[in-house]
């Protein structure tokens, strides 16, 4: 096993060999979540905290789920409702779980960098549920289980991530891991919603949806984010969906066995059309969430592994 | 009249552009003579052992947070930084709470100065009232009160028009108007520089390009005025030449720049450590690059600490959410020794930003190694290795960006009017 990080706060400090690592047991995690005992008990007498400072439903589900299969002890803090409200700092907030005991920490956030910050200042395993626009791992971890298991290879692939780049975590996270799994990978966008130097990123860049995905083994479609229309990014929904929205039409220039992804939730009709996202023969979406729990109990394992190891050093240690 | 000879000091003339032994004798509270060879007599002698003896450092838009924020840094602790740094004029800037724009609260200000610091105090009033950008502050009753420039800091005058009214009245009133260049439309809500790094990171990012269009926006409304103008940060390649072609036309503009952005880049950054977030945000090698040599040919006139103290409290958020600025006084001139170890400029002309340039465009006599000025000085060692402690500062806040950063360049001692106000211990 080569896993050996404390937290996972994202795709970029993490190894090729890691990341297979993760993906490996999570394929074990598939079986059993298929089988009719969908229960284990490496988890058993750990506590799990998901905090969650910015609304989530399927994370935040998918988190909980993986933590009970996996026997932990599950809490989960709906944080925009709580102590933030009163003024207490994400400091103060995490210090106070802390005090708690936790063992795993799960954790979104609306800022870049703050489940960083916190991780600083626990002393339990922090796995980032999406922070700000920064990175967003288990989603890229368990997009990339998807893609093994319906392509058979995680290398070599032509990729294309289609809609608001500019604005997703979930693009930045996928883009470094199937960047580290030697893949081709393309952003698709309105140059609005491109981030800055994307080039250097080491990936192509198109503005034209049709020459993005011409050849793609893979067409992952992002949420266009509504919250960004005010910000003047794009003209309208509509014209967002002639030019970028997914339909038959356009995945027709991807490679005839191409598959179709999205993080959810969609925007039916905004970035693709519902009956492709429908479509069981080119839709992997809900093999999609199917692979989140177990990636999700895979990494968890993996982080609690690593943490009692650590415990036990300290213990023999004695300090 | 009490004399005090400096002997054999490494005397850095920033006006001559010299760099050589000799000494100096203070009388009073000025510089008698300078010459080399044998020393005339005197009741003090200093022994300055080979090293360095400058005018001391005078920094403009220094925050004092007084009044309103004396728990991040009062008139007491940032003279004592100042003079521990070689700071010996602190122009200090208006963005306090509430805002310096009356003769009544520039007069506190001075009066507050004078009690608690060490170093000397020239304030800078507000251009508008509570920095609000609407209506001019009264340029004439502040300046007779002692404001030596005046600036909304790094807010910007958004309404062209109440910025050509105040500086055509400033004109006429020959006051300087400083303004931070960058376009607010652009800059809002931006905590990073545009880029590889910001896109990674997921920062909300501002062009290097706002900056440009804020100053050529500035440099039109000083052709059409004729005001007196200081951009307080250059920071980007891109707006360096519409300053080069003002000054080559002739308008009365001068620009500066901050310490961290000659020896810091964005990368610098890292996993969002908030002790580097700045305004301007940090920008690419490239620029940084660009911002030393424009220093060192003299086309960005003056270098400044920006010295802005903030607690812990409002450092330690996401860094989308935590303060800007950094407290700079006591590192100037370690951070400035980098710049002169690099190669990159020499100390007299490294002087001329730090002390020279400043003096002139305020109007002040100091800035100078010459008989009749204020013996106002800073002796130091260049070369002196240290790791900085971040606790070991005197400043109030503790928010350097250079804690644990190797670091080279001591002051040995501080002089304001002729008189120590600081000795290494």
């Amino acid at each position: 096993m080569t896993f050996r990080a404390r937290h996972l706060l994202g795709i970029e400090p993490l190894k090729p060999d890691e990341i297979l690592t993760i993906l490996d047991l999570a394929d074990e995690y598939v079986d059993l979540n298929r089988s009719p005992q969908k229960h284990s008990d490496v988890l058993a007498g750990m506590t799990q905290i998901n905090m969650f400072f910015e609304a989530s439903t399927r994370t935040q589900a998918s988190f909980e789920i993986a933590g009970k299969r996996l026997g932990a002890d599950v809490m989960n803090m709906a944080m925009q409702a709580s102590s933030i409200k009163k003024g207490e700092t994400l400091i103060d907030t995490a210090l106070t779980l802390n005090a708690m005991h936790p063992d795993l920490l799960v954790v979104r956030h609306p800022n870049s960098g703050a489940v960083d910050l916190l991780a600083q200042k626990v002393n339990c395993a922090v796995l980032n549920a999406g922070d700000g626009r920064h990175e967003h791992p288990t989603q890229a971890l368990l997009d990339a289980l998807t893609i093994r298991r319906a392509k058979g290879r995680l290398h070599r692939l032509t990729i294309a991530i289609c809609g608001d780049i500019a604005h997703s975590r979930v693009a930045r996270s996928n883009i470094l891991l199937l960047g580290k799994m030697e893949n081709r990978v393309r952003l698709v966008g309105p140059p609005t919603l491109i981030p800055a130097k994307a080039t250097e990123f080491g990936v192509e860049v198109y503005d034209d949806m049709k020459e993005g995905l011409a050849g793609a083994d893979v067409v992952m479609m992002l949420r266009l984010q509504k919250e960004r229309m005010d910000g003047g990014f794009i003209p309208s929904e509509r014209e967002y969906f002639h030019r970028y929205g997914l339909d038959a039409e356009k995945l027709a220039h991807a490679a005839d066995d191409a598959i179709v992804m999205h993080p959810g939730p969609m925007n039916r009709g905004v970035e693709i059309d519902g009956t492709l996202a429908d479509d069981i023969n080119r839709s992997v979406i809900q093999e999609q969430v199917e692979m989140g729990v177990a990636v999700r109990m895979a990494a968890m394992d993996l982080l609690a592994r690593n943490l009692r190891t650590a415990r036990a050093g300290r213990e023999s240690l004695n300090v | 009249m009490m004399k005090t000879l400096f002997t054999n000091a490494r005397l850095i003339d920033p006006e001559a552009e010299t760099d050589a032994l000799g000494w100096l004798l203070v009388e009073g509270e000025t510089i008698l003579a300078i010459g080399t060879g044998e020393a005339p007599p005197a009741e003090t002698k200093i022994d300055c052992a080979g090293k360095c003896l400058a005018p001391g450092i005078v920094d403009i838009g220094v925050k004092v947070c007084e009044p309103g924020e004396r728990h991040k840094e009062s008139f007491g602790s940032a003279g004592a930084a100042a003079a521990a740094g070689g700071v010996t004029t602190m122009v200090t800037r208006p963005d306090t709470c509430p805002a310096i724009d009356t003769p009544e609260v520039l007069e506190f200000v001075t009066r507050r100065g004078r009690e608690a610091s060490p170093v000397r105090i020239k304030p800078m009033a507000t251009l508008t009232k509570g920095r609000e950008g609407r209506e001019m502050v009264e340029i004439g009753f502040l300046l007779d009160a002692g404001a030596v420039a005046f600036t909304d800091g790094d807010r910007v005058v958004e309404n062209t028009k109440v910025l050509s009214r105040a500086m055509t009245y400033a004109r006429s009133l020959g006051a300087l108007v400083i303004a931070h260049p960058q376009d607010p439309g652009l800059s809002k809500g931006a905590c990073t520089t545009s880029g590889k790094f910001a896109s990674l990171r997921g920062l909300p990012a501002v062009a290097p390009m706002a900056e440009r269009m804020a100053l050529d926006r500035d440099l039109a409304l000083v052709e059409m005025t004729g005001a007196k103008y200081h951009a307080d940060q250059i920071t980007t390649a891109r707006a360096l030449p519409a300053l080069e072609r003002a000054k080559q036309n002739g308008r009365d503009v001068t620009a500066g720049v901050s310490i961290h952005h000659l020896t810091l880049n964005e990368l610098d950054v890292g996993d969002y450590r908030t002790f580097f977030k700045v305004k301007p945000p940090l920008r690419s090698e490239d620029d940084r690059l660009a911002m030393v040599e424009a220093v060192g040919s003299g086309l960005i006139d003056v270098i400044s600490s920006m010295h802005t103290p903030q607690d812990e409290e409002s450092k330690r958020l996401p860094y989308e959410e935590a303060a800007s600025g950094a407290v700079a006084l006591e590192t100037l001139l370690p951070a400035a020794m980098r710049l002169y170890h690099a190669g990159a400029i020499a100390l007299p002309r490294l002087w001329r930003a730090l002390s020279l340039n400043p003096s002139r465009r305020l109007g002040l006599a100091t800035g100078r190694l010459a008989p009749g000025a204020p013996a106002d000085l800073v002796w130091f060692d260049p070369d002196a290795p240290f790791v900085l402690d971040r606790f070991g500062l005197r400043s109030k806040s503790k928010n350097t960006p250079f804690d644990g950063a190797r670091m080279q360049g001591h002051v040995l001692g501080t002089w304001v009017a002729g008189k120590p106000v600081f000795e290494k211990g």
